[in-house]
């Protein structure tokens, strides 16, 4: 496994666990109703297991197994993906304090969702040629 | 393909039926005349297409593909894995149950069910960092 698929898994298990922990703090309150405030924490727990988790786990498992090139570099503008890895997790923890703090709308927020949208097109960018026949070019 | 992959693959599988087959109940809720309580299945609906679908897909298919731990422990802990399994199942079908049970009367008494459902889908999360953290290595 390259180092960056490496970063990009060990950072979505991160926020695997932070987001199951977010999350079950809130169904135990569902329950037991400890916390009448639990619902405050579902935004920051969609953002660490949609974005934080799934999309960054599926990405970082596709930076692996993708079709590599037969010629040096062999994964490509690689840095055009370590920089769609910064900006994606700038993208999360900026979304995540965004909402904690001012709620979905604020400006934070819309700023995080942006840095995403950045990274989303460049990886997209990054691994489009990637796809492709194994053992060709 | 090992069995415990088998396993969380087929229940996946399983649970992106039932996934689409509630979501479709809570969306045909009004035009059908079904009873209200169905409305209440929207939470329950996201969990089983998230947890019971999506979730267990990749935990089973990374058990499988990941790099190997070791010679000896190709897949780390097995034990570790039929235990992150179960508990992540039972912890879903408690809440699948539980949910709209203390939704529908929050007096029942049945909160436990949801408690429960936390802790064990919380350990099964922690159980599957644990035994693939190790196996996410370089070569």
């Amino acid at each position: 496994m390259p180092r960056l698929a490496v970063w990009i898994v060990r950072t979505a298990l991160i926020y695997l666990g932070c987001g199951f922990t977010v999350g079950g703090y809130m169904l135990l309150n569902k329950g037991l109703r400890l916390d009448p405030n639990f619902l405050t924490w579902v935004y920051m727990h969609e953002e660490l297991l949609l974005i934080g988790w799934m999309l960054q786990f599926v990405i970082g498992v596709a930076f692996w197994i993708l079709p590599r090139f037969m010629t040096a570099p062999k994964y490509g503008a690689i840095e055009l993906a370590w920089a769609g890895y910064i900006v994606l997790n700038m993208g999360v923890l900026t979304t995540i304090v965004g909402t904690w703090i001012e709620g979905p709308g604020s400006a934070a927020a819309l700023i995080g969702r942006g840095l995403e949208i950045v990274a989303a097109a460049t990886f997209a960018i990054y691994m489009w040629p990637r796809v492709r026949p194994f053992l060709v070019g | 393909m090992p069995p415990l992959t088998r396993y969380f693959i087929k229940a996946s599988l399983i649970y992106l039926v039932s996934a689409l087959l509630v979501g479709g109940a809570a969306l045909a809720r009004a035009p059908l005349g079904l009873p209200s309580w169905v409305g209440l299945l929207q939470p329950v609906y996201y969990h089983l297409l998230m947890v019971g679908w999506v979730t267990q897909m990749i935990f089973g298919v990374a058990y499988w593909m990941f790099p190997k731990f070791s010679k000896t422990e190709p897949r780390r802990s097995v034990p570790l894995g039929w235990a992150i399994f179960i508990t992540l199942n039972i912890g879903l079908l408690l809440r699948v149950v539980g949910e709209p049970l203390v939704t529908l009367n929050p007096a029942s008494g049945l909160g436990w069910m949801l408690a429960v459902s936390a802790v064990l889908q919380w350990i099964a999360g922690f159980g599957f960092i644990v035994n693939t953290w190790a196996r996410v290595k370089e070569r």
